[in-house]
């Protein structure tokens, strides 16, 4: 192996070498080394993701695949376990380590008093790993591996404080809800393998490329949905999104890394992964189109009447995650991993800062008992400004340009999708402000013992903040749009990924782009929506007015909508009350009686048979001999039929 | 010359197949019928002895030899040192109930019969021509058994020396037993 | 020399029993033989002659391998019937020293008596 592929080969591995030293190690390595094992760790990963980025750059931008070793082989199949590194892998690495790294950062200092420390480190540190496989692996059962890995760190990481029931429950749901979008992707892969015979990404869109397949080919159409029911899964899309906003249980820079940053956008990178399957199949686009509007405006509605801070952070990466799906399903992959990575940035800086607000108020995560934090927590203040204005979509921050840029090609595929899309832009502008608004503004709400404690979190949490506020201010330049100017950074970067998507679907790519004013116009549509929802919220909230009421107050469609549309409460009644009911009957009557009965009445009859035939057994040897003659001439006998 | 055809002039064969049939069947009922073991162990030689002239018309000399010696010989004074040594009396009553007798014999009638009906049904083919007739001499016997079959001819070895062994130890009188 | 010569006469020897008697008159001889010694087994209570009876049913298997091994030319049976005495041989040793063991402890060889196998 080449100096280049060992790299590329670490930066799996160190995270997971972290995860062993302090996961095996968790009572033995002192506390005080823990938390820089860990961060050595990530960071080493980010350098070598750094460094390899650097050579793949001079190397003239070829894919690299690093053959590891072959892992299954039967019949004409081989499936090996290896990586490949490409413009996309390469990004969502640099996503995944850089925010990792910060993160891990913040965490030495959020996570500091806990004593489950070591073993939080651990956690992430395997998380890490198994994000990092799913975006390298170069075929998609090692997608696969690192899905369910990173299923298992969320499940745990969520059960991170594991003395608290709902905590676990919540563990337990998010990891049932992804399972049943598993079963999906796991259907698409076997499907591929039948197809292709082959699960290797390069062999797969090759043969796609070179088929015969007709654009909206019926097996491709199932294969698509079929992976993007796994997607709905991990990226928490209607109707598998529930598990997200009860995922906030976990710790906030579990919240911050797992779910928002990274490991819910690895649906929309598989999707974007497997885009040239996608472009065969424009009722599966359509499809994913619609399910994302869908989850971003109803999750934005929800986010709306939230009032745990986390709990609205949440809603808002469900929706924002929609608005990524929504990119996707008209075409515009590029759009869509722009947000990806405007997202990370602004979303991991929100959740920090919410973290930092916790932190700061003694675990109070209700906003109607906060506000005016400004004062005490001036870096946390500034930085969540920052993010709110960048998720809101006001330029020149990052989210206006990868919003932008969603929504201008949404314009282009459907004016409607567009309408619906730029309501929930303004509906996004109008939570987030609302949240600022009640937290930092107006006055203290809390108690007066949470007022002394109130302090600026330290140096190690504030720093990873900066950072990502600067990313936040800065990160949409990469992707400039073209009235702004004629190089696209990203978009060039991306360009060879959809190579042989446009080989079989030339016109998916060909529509007329809008024209310059147009573009114009849009941008101005959506800045203007965008500062007036901020306005109102200031107008509503701005001056620690019109705090919101106790649960019990809301009515009507309010209610409704507070009450996340009893979404929760139809699932309970739809799904899981009638599989306890049917459990509750299986148990009494088929276990209790079907079942037990047989194994009991098996015993019951041995016993009663053999209470007789034991009499049998007089111990007269020559009896026994005439038995057995008897059988002798039962088989010689036999012979005759 | 062979041992066979000085004994017994071919013409001969059949008749004396028939006559050693016939005494071997005969004296086999006497075994199981006579009250006395002494006179059961007695049928039981003859009976053997008739075996062996079977042995010698087919020409499976050494078989005949060996049966001699080891069944004729050493398993039946086996059993008639036994039975002399155990002082066992014909007063004994040895014959079952009547019941058990009838059950015996028609088991056995019926197994006679069951198995004569099967081989009648079974196609036997017998090559009668340019078979060879000296499979069953020493020579070609001992051919073969030290050929093939040395390795289970070994192991015989081993499996009379575990009898022995057990035979001994079972026969061993334990300390403080009572002497018959 | 004359060794060779006297086995090539054997080589083309024949066996007038082939010719003069089939071979199913062997087989049922053996039969009968067999059953009178499964009679003798059902009937007799005497350890001794049980395994008299024993005895003969191995007989009986015995020259009906021999007569299937001289009815086709084949050492093998006869192989094979030379290991069931070296078996019964065995056997016999150690049932009589069990026999003796038992009539030592019981003061019997009846088998009617000795009905300790059982539950």
């Amino acid at each position: 192996m080449s100096g280049l592929e060992i790299s590329i080969a670490l930066i799996p591995l160190l995270p997971f070498l972290g995860f062993l030293i302090n996961g095996l190690g968790f009572k033995t390595v002192p506390k005080s080394l823990v938390g820089p094992l860990g961060i050595l760790a990530v960071v080493a990963s980010f350098a070598l993701t750094l460094s390899v980025f650097m050579q793949f750059n001079a190397l003239g931008k070829q894919p690299i695949l690093v053959n590891l070793f072959e892992w299954i082989a039967f019949g004409e199949v081989s499936i090996r376990f290896s990586f490949l590194v490409d413009q996309l892998s390469l990004l969502m690495l640099m996503v995944v380590t850089g925010i990792g790294s910060l993160i891990h950062i913040y965490s030495m200092g959020y996570m500091s008093h806990d004593e489950g420390y070591g073993k939080f480190f651990a956690y992430l540190n395997l998380f890490m790993f198994s994000m990092l496989l799913l975006v390298m692996g170069s075929n998609y059962l090692i997608m696969f591996i690192g899905w369910e890995g990173v299923g298992l760190c969320s499940y745990l990481l969520i059960g991170f404080w594991n003395k608290n029931n709902d905590y676990n429950d919540a563990a337990k749901k998010a990891f049932i809800m992804n399972r049943i979008g598993d079963l999906g992707f796991l259907l698409g892969i076997f499907m591929l393998l039948g197809l292709f015979g082959s699960l290797e990404y390069i062999e797969v869109f090759n043969k796609v490329a070179t088929g015969t397949f007709s654009v909206g080919d019926a097996t491709i159409t199932a294969i698509t949905l079929l992976l993007f029911v796994g997607a709905m899964g991990k990226s928490a899309q209607v109707p598998l999104y529930t598990w997200l906003p009860d995922a906030m249980a976990g710790p906030t820079p579990v919240s911050a890394l797992i779910h928002a940053a990274t490991m819910v956008t690895a649906g929309i990178y598989m999707v974007v992964r497997s885009n040239a399957l996608f472009v065969l199949a424009p009722f599966s686009l359509e499809v994913v189109g619609y399910v994302g509007v869908l989850t971003a405006l109803l999750a934005a509605t929800i986010g709306i009447f939230q009032n745990d801070i986390k709990k609205v952070l949440a809603y808002s990466t469900v929706s924002q995650l929609g608005y990524m799906f929504l990119a996707l399903g008209v075409g515009a992959f590029t759009s869509g991993m722009f947000h990806v990575i405007t997202h990370a940035f602004f979303k991991a800086l929100l959740f920090l800062g919410a973290g930092s607000v916790i932190h700061a108020m003694s675990n109070e995560q209700d906003i109607r008992n906060m506000g005016g934090l400004a004062k005490d927590l001036k870096i946390t203040y500034i930085t969540f400004l920052i993010a709110c204005i960048a998720i809101s979509g006001i330029p020149p921050f990052a989210g206006f340009f990868s919003k932008d840029e969603i929504l201008l090609h949404v314009f282009e595929h459907n004016k409607l999708l567009y309408a619906l899309a730029v309501l929930g832009s303004a509906m996004t502008s109008f939570y987030m402000f609302r949240l600022l608004f009640l937290t930092f503004n107006g006055s203290f709400r809390g108690t007066a013992h949470q007022r002394e404690h109130l302090h600026e979190s330290p140096l190690v949490m504030t720093f990873p903040l900066i950072v990502l506020a600067v990313l936040s201010m800065a990160g949409g330049f990469m992707g400039l749009p073209p009235v702004f100017s004629s190089t696209n950074w990203l978009g060039a970067f991306m360009e060879p990924l959809f190579a042989n998507a446009k080989i079989v679907n030339p016109t998916m790519f060909a529509h007329p782009h809008a024209s310059h004013t147009m573009e114009l116009i849009l941008m101005g549509v959506s800045t203007f929506v965008a500062l007036a929802s901020m306005l109102v919220a200031f107008v509503v909230y701005g001056k620690g007015k019109n705090i919101p009421a106790e649960d019990s107050t809301y009515q009507g469609v309010t209610k409704l909508v507070y009450n996340k549309y009893y979404v929760d409460e139809l699932y309970n009644s739809a799904f899981v009350k009638p599989l306890m009911r049917a459990s509750e009957l299986f148990y009494t009557f088929v276990d209790k009686q079907v079942v037990d009965g047989i194994v009991e009445g098996v015993g019951k009859i041995v016993k009663g048979t053999s209470e007789r035939v034991r009499t049998l057994q007089t111990g007269d040897t020559s009896f026994y001999l005439l038995l057995m003659v008897a059988g002798i001439l039962t088989i010689l006998a036999l012979n005759f039929l | 010359m062979n041992l066979r055809n000085v004994l017994i002039m071919p013409f001969l064969a059949d008749k004396l197949f028939y006559f050693l049939t016939f005494v071997a069947l005969l004296s086999a009922l006497l075994v199981v019928f006579s009250k006395k073991p002494m006179r059961s162990v007695l049928f039981l030689i003859i009976t053997f002895f008739c075996l062996s002239g079977h042995y010698v018309l087919l020409n499976a000399q050494f078989l005949a030899a060996v049966n001699l010696i080891v069944y004729a010989g050493a398993i039946m004074v086996l059993f008639l040192f036994t039975i002399m040594f155990l002082n066992l009396k014909s007063d004994v009553v040895d014959k079952r109930s009547v019941l058990t007798q009838l059950t015996a014999t028609i088991s056995g009638g019926i197994m006679l019969v069951l198995m004569v009906a099967l081989l009648r049904q079974a196609e036997i083919t017998v090559i009668k021509e340019g078979v060879d007739g000296s499979v069953g001499l020493v020579e070609s016997l001992g051919k073969v058994l030290f050929r093939d079959f040395l390795l289970p001819f070994e192991l015989a070895s081993v499996l009379f020396l575990t009898a022995m062994v057990g035979a001994v130890m079972l026969g061993k009188r334990d300390a403080g037993d009572k002497v018959i | 020399m004359y060794k060779r010569n006297r086995a090539l006469n054997y080589k083309k020897m024949d066996l007038e029993i082939i010719k003069l008697i089939p071979l199913e008159h062997y087989i049922y001889f053996s039969v009968a033989l067999f059953c009178i010694g499964v009679v003798g087994v059902l009937m007799r209570k005497n350890a001794l002659i049980i395994f008299m009876c024993v005895e003969l049913m191995l007989n009986a298997t015995n020259l009906l391998l021999t007569a299937f091994s001289a009815y086709r030319g084949d050492a093998t049976g006869q192989v094979f019937v030379f290991f069931i005495m070296v078996v019964a041989a065995a056997e016999v040793s150690v049932g009589l020293a069990i026999v003796v063991m038992i009539y030592r402890n019981s003061r019997t060889t009846d088998v009617g008596i000795l009905n300790n196998l059982k539950w």
